[in-house]
């Protein structure tokens, strides 16, 4: 093939955005059908009006920039905010909320400072703190696992109640539930044993009944996308470590306080958090020793914020909180050049 | 009794593409009607003619002589006619053209008387280094360093070890590797004259190990010398760019080369294996450097091979002996794919540093717009300097380029691994070249505009001192006149009283 380019290198790997985002997708695909499984078709029904808004709003984002529209639109970023967006809220959520938090994470976190690699802030988790804090009430309404709900959800069930928001006369409170970090919560403030508490049947093995397995496949997931070099294991291992050893040191100093380390390991969006959120590189640090020093603070936001925190779920506080640290961290944690002093 | 081998960071596994040119052995490239012979085929100084238009010259006779230190001399390579000195188009990536000397051929392909010396070691370093720099003899791996400079350790340097460098990492070249196939005695010979004049204790040839047949010949050759004792060939992993400099040290002494030194300074000198034949032959058979093989390969090239090339054949000849599919105008590679750089036209020279020629690539770099960098890190993860190519691209689109030397700008040694796994396709390479190009002219605006306020400065300075030089005259001078009034009135005065005393005494008289 003739060469295109006037200087070198004139050779080019096969590595392209589009593949990348496209795998962290197909990564995804395992997680969502056992979330399906244990909330019901809720959750498609999130990702698909999710992941609808987001292109509509890339694309009218992109015009209004006056950027070119394939490239950017089919390089899968905004796909995947969408899809991370729509897992991390509740299966329920009312229609309009899953388009806020969407609109709010393509149109603020990404576009108004740049678009795609500009953003100082995880666009998904920006749309969800949005979210958490102007409704917490529909923010924290989640579902019963299917086994454990009066009657299961349906599509027509679930369809009517995201875009109506009543099935049969009931309301989405009808239907929902506690999670069981939120449980874990109320009842040690109501001076409750968490060792009692987590035999009740709401917290399953470990980290609540299908949410261990819904953390489960998330971290499979992702350990298929580190073999695929698509993501770094620095920062995952890094948090659930942290969390691991911050959890521990808690729970032997006073038992009372938490729930056990391998609770808070797949409860809650730790493994989401850990292996696709944490990971995205754009608003991560981009050392490797950065990566780690980043994944580890993630770990202990979310613990402290869990534990100290007026959230059940700190995931999403501390990716934004670590994400602050970033230019700080990458400046601190250059490597030693070839031939150069250690830093 | 070979150490362990170390590892540098970074680097990649690139389709070699080797054996498209490694089916035959090296044919000459039939002479040419022409020869263009850039004077500059060298780092440092052009050298400056010796001839004139319309004389005759013999092969290796001496048409151009070095000036300065750093520079070597050029000859014809083959027997005829002057017939021009002045520009000619070149192969370089500005398209320019730089002064030229044109032989018009005769075919009789007449040698000068040459020296050989039998033997060499009857002879000072210092008079060798200077036949070598006579002979004309650059580095041979693409940068054209003048060789004899390379070979003198001086007196505050201890040479440990000799390192040639046989990697050959760039897919698609294949030339050291025919010649160590081939002519692996002949390098033998020079890596005996350059162990001798840079009294080195060892010498370590590094091959890569795609190269079995050229490890079995050099190892072959090497058993027969059995007085080289200090010698041994080295095989090292296949990655790009095991064959930089720095790169291959580290691989094979596990040592790295400080910033900002030589690998001098660690005690070792590299030297490409195609200089170390042309060592050999300019001492021992008095041969001067006039042609080069250069490897002729790419997807479009018909016969693709390696082809003993005199200096100043025209591309376009080697190619039509090649045959190929390129379009007329189409850009062509002088050097490997990932370091090379594109040539348009193709009525340019072979020189000393063009050690392949490649029309076509597979995998080529596309030549769509590239995304913005999504700090994924894939490039720092390949960078064999373990720089952050994302920080110093995002600094150098910035133009911030205080930043981009903060973050090691200048350890970059281009070798295009960033470039090459990066997902959003950004050109890097080229950006860290325009950062330094930047960088230096900053610099060099910076070293006027200092040296203009120096020049300024000064002159201030003298125009200040020359006036206190003046006031300080005027006032010495009026000090002296006030001094001389101030005598001139006492005499009067004292004149004066004389006179009235006088007439007191005279009064009293």
């Amino acid at each position: 093939m003739p060469i295109f380019r006037l200087s070198p290198p004139f050779l080019a790997g096969a590595n392209r955005v589009t593949l990348q985002m496209l795998q962290v997708i197909i990564a995804l695909i395992p997680a969502v059908i056992a979330m399906t499984y244990f909330f019901g078709p809720g959750v498609l029904i999130n990702v698909a009006l999710a992941v609808l808004v987001a292109l509509i709003t890339e694309a009218v984002m992109l015009k209004l920039r006056d950027r070119p529209l394939k490239p950017f639109l089919s390089d899968g970023s905004a796909a995947v905010t969408a899809v991370l967006l729509a897992l991390a809220i509740p299966p329920l959520s009312p229609w309009w909320m899953t388009v806020i938090g969407v609109t709010f994470a393509i149109v603020f976190a990404k576009h108004l400072y740049g678009g795609l690699g500009y953003n100082p802030f995880n666009p998904a988790m920006v749309g969800y703190v949005l979210l958490l804090i102007s409704f917490p009430l529909e923010m924290t309404t989640w579902l019963p696992v299917q086994s454990m709900a009066e009657q299961p959800m349906g599509w027509m069930s679930a369809l009517q109640l995201i875009f109506t928001g009543q099935f049969n006369g009931l309301g989405i409170d009808a239907y929902s539930g506690a999670t069981p970090l939120d449980a874990m919560k109320t009842q040690i403030v109501l001076q409750q044993h968490p060792e009692f508490i987590s035999s009740q049947p709401l917290f399953g093995m470990a980290g609540g009944l299908g949410w261990e397995w819904i953390n489960i496949w998330f971290a499979l997931g992702g350990i298929w996308l580190i073999y695929r070099k698509i993501i770094s294991w620095h920062v995952p291992v890094a948090m659930l470590l942290a969390l691991l050893i911050i959890s521990s040191i808690t729970t032997l100093i006073d038992p009372t306080v938490s729930g056990s380390p391998l609770f808070h390991l797949l409860s809650g969006g730790t493994m989401l958090g850990a292996f696709f959120i944490a990971t995205d590189p754009v608003s991560g640090s981009t050392t490797l020793k950065g990566r780690i020093v980043f994944g580890a603070g993630v770990g202990i936001l979310t613990y402290v914020i869990r534990i100290w925190g007026g959230y059940p779920d700190g995931v999403a506080f501390a990716v934004i909180l670590m994400n602050m640290l970033v230019p700080l961290i990458d400046y601190y944690t250059q490597p030693r050049i070839y031939g150069g002093a250690a830093r | 009794m070979s150490a362990p081998l170390s590892d540098f960071p970074g680097g990649l596994k690139l389709p070699g593409h080797k054996k498209r040119s490694t089916q035959g052995p090296i044919r000459k490239t039939p002479l040419s009607k022409q020869l263009v012979l850039p004077l500059q085929q060298h780092i440092g100084a052009a050298a400056v003619p010796i001839v004139d238009v319309g004389e005759k010259v013999l092969k290796g006779q001496r048409i151009a002589r070095a000036e300065g230190h750093v520079s070597v001399c050029l000859h014809a390579p083959s027997s005829g006619v002057i017939t021009a000195i002045g520009d000619h188009a070149i192969p370089h990536p500005s398209g320019l053209s730089a002064p030229c000397i044109t032989i018009e051929t005769d075919g009789e392909d007449q040698w000068v008387e040459r020296q050989q010396i039998a033997d060499f070691r009857q002879h000072s370093a210092h008079e060798l280094r200077q036949i070598i720099r006579d002979a004309g003899i650059v580095g041979l791996g693409g940068a054209g360093f003048p060789s004899f400079i390379k070979l003198n350790p001086g007196v505050h340097h201890t040479v440990e070890t000799l390192l040639i460098n046989g990697a050959e990492c760039e897919p698609y070249i294949t030339c050291d590797d025919m010649l160590m196939r081939e002519r692996a005695e002949g390098i033998l010979d020079g890596v005996e004259i350059m162990l001798f004049a840079l009294r080195a204790a060892r010498c370590i040839l590094a091959i890569e190990d795609n190269k079995p047949e050229a490890i079995a010949a050099m190892r072959f050759a090497l058993s027969a010398r059995t007085h080289l004792t200090q010698t041994e060939i080295v095989v090292v992993p296949t990655r790009y760019p095991t064959g930089g400099e720095k790169q291959l040290i580290q691989v094979v002494t596990g040592k790295q080369v400080p910033t900002n030194k030589l690998p001098i300074d660690i005690g070792i000198v590299c030297h490409n294996p195609g200089t170390a034949y042309a060592v050999g032959r300019a001492i021992l058979h008095g041969e001067p450097l006039i042609s080069r093989v250069v490897t002729v390969t790419g997807t479009d090239v018909t016969h693709a091979g390696n082809f003993e090339t005199l200096f100043g054949t025209p591309i376009k000849d080697l190619l039509e002996f090649c045959e190929t599919r390129r379009q007329p105008d189409e850009p062509f590679i002088q050097g490997g794919p990932m370091m090379g750089y594109s040539l348009a036209g193709d009525d340019l020279p072979i020189t000393k540093t063009a050690n392949c020629i490649l029309v076509g690539v597979d995998d080529v770099a596309p030549p769509a717009q590239p995304l913005p960098c999504i700090r994924c890190g894939d490039c720092a993860d390949v960078c064999p300097a373990s720089l952050l190519p994302q920080q110093l691209y995002w600094y150098s689109r910035a133009k911030d380029f205080d930043q981009t030397r903060d973050y090691n700008l200048f350890d970059c040694i281009e070798c295009g691994c960033c470039d090459y796994v990066c997902p959003s396709k950004i050109p890097l390479v080229s950006y860290f070249r325009f950062a330094k190009t930047e960088i230096m002219n900053q610099e060099r605006e910076r070293h006027k505009s200092d040296l203009a306020r120096e020049r300024h400065e000064s002159r201030l300075a003298r125009l200040e001192r020359e006036q206190q030089e003046k006031e300080e005259r005027q006032r010495q001078r009026k000090a002296a006149l006030a001094a001389s009034k101030a005598a001139k009135a006492k005499e009067e005065e004292s004149t004066k009283t004389s006179e009235s005393a006088d007439s007191v005494t005279e009064e009293k008289a």
